[in-house]
């Protein structure tokens, strides 16, 4: 029987931490309060989700991590070392794939070792094994614009694996991609995560992708952002994803976050 | 363009106007303007010579070396301009007044800098051609979104492999335009270059065909200069062709 575990905001573990934001406040100039002293652990080798309202600085917090964007105060250690601007550790995908429009999927795949001058002949076979993994062997002469947005973001999940980072920032990966192609991304993801033994943290909107690929959903408040929960949905795994779908476990999970969400609609 | 229902290329409209040349050089109104047929004439008779070949050569060299400073110079202005906000600050003031302001009248200064030889039409030709260049570069890069600007360094791009992998590629729609532009307006500073400093090359063939009220020869050097930069128009447009498919989708 598996069940999902629900801590309280301040829950924290101590063991096989691999991204940890201490304290973390934002404030963007004109003076809009993004974060606010946030502090959360995201272990290593699972899959952690951030969910929370529109604007509530989950954007934010995934920058910040990734080096892109500085915090106000407080800080950001990855594997014990302090964040202080992008690193090859960290690799992030774009909602908007962030592909470069000129170059076929090969060199896009590539593009982040092309940059840390691996040789065009290594870099190149290890971005033909990527594509492989992520399914699109055969269009590595293709270019983006003539891909579908599902295959576009495999681009750039690709890409993010082929640096071999450890850390994969995901900011709201599927969210110009239709549901058949999602769905299909979700279990693809499940596989990658299974295999690749990376640390992955992830934001959506979707309480349901969420429950169906996170080993731990973080809930978010409205800005400035706190840790409302922290649950853990421990999805039954083997089975079917249709079963999976259907189960009370699942299903709780799903209806625990809609409440704890709900009233932040207006 | 259509007429009648039918499709008919730009380039037919010249046609027209060559016709109505033609009729109003055979009548014979002003003796400012010989018929077409006796340019074209003209224009064969003079070509091959000698004069004309140098003339052409040394126009082209000043032409070629002043266009090649403008975009080596101007596309890195414009991209460094559309990426820093103080760059952008400092500099866009300037850009803005030199790309409309009578260059022409700021010859005399680089003449008086640089004395009667080549470099002073060289930089002519810069002058002419630099500021819409820039102005196009930074445009460009403006446009590019900021999630392509923020993968190359999450990705750990260097300055240089931003500028030389991304925003130039990026930014290209709009710096090809800016150079067919800068290019046109090249040919402009070459010749007023070549008037005003020294008279050498095309300049030097206005000068003596004007002086001696050779009206068909001008007009003949008239039409090679048209040319060229209906030429470079041409090829440059076609490369901006080339490129629009992913101007969208930066
Ligand atoms: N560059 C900026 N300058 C000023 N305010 C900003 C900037 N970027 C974001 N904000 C504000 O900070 C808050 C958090 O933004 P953020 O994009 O992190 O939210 P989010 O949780 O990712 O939202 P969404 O779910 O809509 O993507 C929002 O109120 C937003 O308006
Ligand atoms: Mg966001």
């Amino acid at each position: 029987m598996t069940a999902t575990v629900v801590h309280a905001p301040g829950f924290q573990r101590s063991l096989g931490t691999m991204v940890s934001v201490r304290s973390v406040s934002k404030v963007y100039p004109g003076g809009v309060e993004a974060l606010n002293e946030i502090s959360l652990d995201f272990p290593k080798g699972q899959l952690t989700t951030l969910l929370g309202p529109s604007g509530c600085g989950k954007t934010t917090l995934l920058k910040i991590i990734a080096g892109l964007l500085p915090a106000t105060s407080g800080e950001v250690m990855v594997d014990g070392m302090r964040v202080e601007g992008p690193g090859p550790e960290r690799a992030f995908v774009f909602q908007d794939f962030a592909l470069l429009p000129w170059a076929t999927v090969l060199r896009n795949v590539a593009f982040g070792l092309e940059l840390r001058g691996v040789p065009v002949a290594e870099r190149e076979s290890i971005a033909e094994h990527y594509i492989g993994q992520v399914g699109l062997k055969g269009f590595e002469k293709h270019y983006p614009h003539a891909l579908s947005g599902g295959m576009r973001q495999r681009v750039g999940l690709a890409r993010a694996l082929a640096v071999k980072a450890e850390v994969v920032l995901m900011d709201e990966p599927f969210s110009a991609v239709d549901e058949q192609t999602r769905r299909k991304f979700q279990e693809d993801m499940l596989e990658l995560i299974k295999n690749e033994q990376k640390t992955f943290i992830f934001v959506t909107h979707s309480i349901e992708e969420a429950v169906y690929v996170s080993n731990r959903i973080i809930l978010l408040s409205r800005r400035p952002s706190r840790v409302m929960r922290i649950i853990e949905p421990d999805m039954p795994r083997g089975i079917t994803p249709d079963q999976i779908r259907r189960h009370p476990a699942y299903l709780d999970a799903v209806e625990m976050i809609w409440q704890a969400l709900k009233q932040y609609l207006d | 363009m259509e007429v009648f229902g039918r499709k008919i290329p730009m380039s037919a409209s010249l046609i027209v106007w060559a016709v109505l040349w033609e009729i109003v050089g055979q009548l014979d109104l002003v003796s400012l303007i010989p018929p077409l047929s006796n340019v074209v004439m003209r224009l064969a008779e003079i070509v091959p010579t000698e004069t004309f070949i140098d003339a052409l050569a040394l126009t082209a060299r000043s032409f070629a070396a002043g266009t090649g400073i403008a975009i080596l110079a101007g596309v890195p202005i414009g991209v460094l301009m559309g990426r820093s906000e103080i760059a952008d600050r400092l500099l866009l003031p300037w850009v803005n007044v030199f790309v409309s302001a009578p260059l022409t009248a700021l010859v005399p200064i680089i003449m008086a800098l640089f004395g009667f030889g080549e470099t002073t039409i060289i930089l002519t030709v810069v002058l002419f051609a630099l500021w819409i260049i820039i102005l196009d570069a930074r445009a460009g890069t403006r446009s590019i979104s900021n999630s392509l600007v923020e993968m190359a360094q999450s990705y750990g791009a260097s300055y240089w492999q931003a500028f030389s992998k991304v925003y130039v590629w990026a930014a290209l729609p709009e710096i090809l335009a800016g150079i067919r532009l800068g290019m046109v307006r090249a040919i402009k500073g070459v010749i007023i270059g070549q008037l005003i400093v020294s008279v050498v090359g095309f300049g030097y063939l206005f000068e003596i065909y004007q002086s001696n009220f050779l009206m068909e020869h001008l007009w003949a050097l008239l039409l090679v200069l048209f040319a060229l930069a209906f030429l470079i128009d041409g090829v440059f447009g076609y490369m901006e062709k080339r490129v629009e498919y992913y101007a969208a989708s930066r």
